[in-house]
């Protein structure tokens, strides 16, 4: 891919970003700080690329190492924000005062 | 030009479907209705990512060759290829299975409590994790994609890294190490093991932009020479620079900064993910760093403060001051358990208002105990939920997601506020800044035009709070103290409303 593609699609995913993001519920912020850390993990393919090269063993054990630190992020920010998802419950009667 | 990722159509496909899964991950959260189906997508496309990437960068094709002439020549040398080949994956799987059991061993046993310093601390992981990939990179450029092979008539031969690739891949490395040193201050100061005080260096704003220009300079003269040394230095440069930058921010500025670091987080991932020219990685590091600017943001307006104050820092370093000092001299009445559980029991609406204080006690549980005997005696509870209370964006929300209270009961600032006119209590816990009345009519006042929380409109303020003595975090004496209609529950947060829940009975 050239520059100017991977450029583009930055820039529009940017915008993507923005207009996801400002529809996400305050009360659901913090899931969303764990939700995106899990997601920005997704540097391991980067990590992956140098674990998997042969040639340069200080390249492939730097990567194996970002294989271990990205993939400890993934998983518990994964787990942490199903974790935290899963408390928040509706009101148990909808007969209840509502607003 | 790059390494198989984008010679084969199917294999960028992937990775837009991983992208896309990502897109609709941070979508469902919109509603806590959607959101679980939100994080099992985000999940998926994790997963999708992963695979592609084993699939096309193992050394796959030593196998294929032995497949291609299986006709018994090979058969010596077919086994040891496999057996090379499965060495790396395993290596690869078992790199990946040590940090599943340390990810999930953390997710299982954190307490809600402790989330601010645990997002740090992933945010810490994320930067690291984004060097480490840059120097692999630089180590290795030819396996990336991103060099060509130069043998020299004189001298030994070398990979020539693209120009284009060397700015990306330095700027990765050194947003990656601000995110680390950074989310590390960040973690520290937010697990207490540091204080969360501003630590102020003479001439800090000089000594930050001098280090930031010379990082500058180092990525403009690496474009130029690619020379190592200039790697190295711009990694290390930026280390210090995420020290520097966090140090001198106080721990009540924390959501900003805990934010602000996502953003770089989701930065890093993308100046890597132009390095190698992955569109899921352009995409999700787009994605985060949109959200945590988007967070920032909302966090300074909600503190009414400029982005660049909050960074600058020194918040809350000149505690006391006049107000302060003056404050003992003013009446102010004291109640117990008993007159609030009364208060509360005669009430028709009572807004609770939690506030970090609530955190810190892990008063949350009995909160909601006290709310469930309230709504027994048939009085209406609600929550108001200051957008910094606690210590980073919805910290509060979790919490009392946490203690089974339904989210359908919990208000956020604009929602709620014209009701404490028509309520009969407000029960503080916990927050003290963000109910600040002076906040909106001082003008001297370090929190002015900060959005509040109008608790004293309510007929009766219940203030919990544990000495008279200490300040909020901005260090400014809060007039609802002495106002006729507050009572001041001075006790451990906990301890007092346990008190209440009893004397409710």
């Amino acid at each position: 891919m050239d520059f100017v593609s991977i450029l583009s699609i930055f820039v529009l995913a940017c915008f993507v970003g923005y207009y996801v993001v400002w529809s996400v519920t305050p009360a659901l912020h913090t899931p969303l700080m764990a939700v995106t850390n899990a997601i920005s993990s997704v540097i391991i393919v980067g990590a992956l690329v140098a674990a998997a090269a042969a040639g340069v063993p200080g390249a492939k054990w730097l990567g194996l190492l970002a294989v271990v630190l990205a993939s400890i992020n993934i998983f518990g920010g994964f787990a942490v924000t199903e974790r935290m998802l899963a408390m928040y419950k509706k009101k148990e009667r909808p007969d209840a005062v509502r607003k | 030009m790059e390494h198989g990722t984008s010679v084969n159509p199917w294999v960028a496909l992937a990775y837009l479907i991983a992208g896309v899964c990502f897109i609709l991950a941070l979508r469902g959260l919109s509603s806590p209705a959607t959101s679980r189906r939100g994080n099992r997508l985000g999940m998926i496309g994790m997963t999708i990512a992963v695979v592609t990437t084993l699939l096309t960068h193992l050394p796959i094709q030593a196998v294929g060759l032995v497949l291609a002439d299986s006709s018994g020549a090979v058969a010596t040398t077919g086994p040891l290829f496999a057996r090379i080949e499965m060495l790396t994956l395993l290596e690869i799987l078992a790199a990946i299975g040590l940090g599943a059991v340390i990810g999930l061993t953390t997710a299982r046993r954190i307490a809600m409590t402790a989330m601010p310093q645990l997002v740090a601390a992933f945010h810490s992981l994320v930067g690291l994790a984004a060097v480490l990939v840059a120097c692999a990179a630089f180590l290795n450029p030819v396996a990336f994609g991103i060099a060509e092979l130069v043998v020299p008539m004189i001298g030994q031969p070398f990979a020539a890294i693209h120009p284009v690739s060397r700015i990306e891949m330095t700027l990765g490395a050194a947003i990656g190490a601000i995110t680390f040193s950074g989310s590390v201050i960040a973690f520290l100061k937010l697990n207490g093991s540091m204080s969360g005080k501003p630590i102020l260096l003479p001439g800090r704003h000089i000594l930050n932009l001098a280090v930031l220009g010379a990082i500058l300079a180092l990525i403009a003269g690496f474009f130029e020479t690619q020379a190592p040394w200039m790697f190295w230095a711009i990694t290390l440069l930026a280390f210090l620079v995420g020290f520097l930058l966090i140090i001198p921010i106080g721990g009540a500025d924390m959501p900003v900064v805990v934010s602000m670091l996502n953003s770089y987080s989701g930065w890093a991932a993308a100046a890597m993910g132009f390095t190698l020219g992955n569109s899921a990685m352009i995409i999700t590091g787009a994605l985060v760093g949109s959200s945590g600017a988007i967070l920032s943001y909302i966090m300074c307006r909600a503190m009414n403060r400029s982005f660049l104050s909050v960074i600058a820092g020194g918040f809350g370093a000149e505690s006391g001051g006049a107000s302060g000092g003056e404050a003992i001299d003013r009446p102010w009445k004291r109640g117990s358990a008993e007159d609030a559980a009364f208060l509360m029991s005669q009430a028709e609406q009572v807004i609770i208002v939690p506030g970090y204080g609530m955190a810190v006690a892990q008063a949350q549980h009995a909160v909601r105990e006290m709310a469930d005997k309230l709504k027994a005696h048939g009085v209406r509870v609600k929550y108001a939920i200051h957008p910094v209370a606690g210590r980073m964006p919805g910290h509060m929300n979790v919490l009392l997601a946490e203690a089974n209270v339904p989210y359908d009961e919990v208000f956020e600032l604009e929602d709620i506020n014209a009701e404490f006119a028509q309520s009969d209590v407000a029960f503080v816990i916990g927050a003290n800044d963000v109910t600040n009345p002076s906040a909106k009519t001082d003008k001297s006042s370090p929190i002015y035009g900060m959005p509040v929380l109008d608790v004293e409109k309510a007929k009766t303020v219940l203030f919990v709070k544990r000495s008279m003595g200490g300040v909020g975090y901005a260090g400014v004496d809060n007039p609802v103290f002495y106002m006729d209609n507050t009572m001041m529950l001075l006790a451990d947060a906990k301890k007092m409303t346990e008190e209440i829940v009893k004397a409710l009975d």
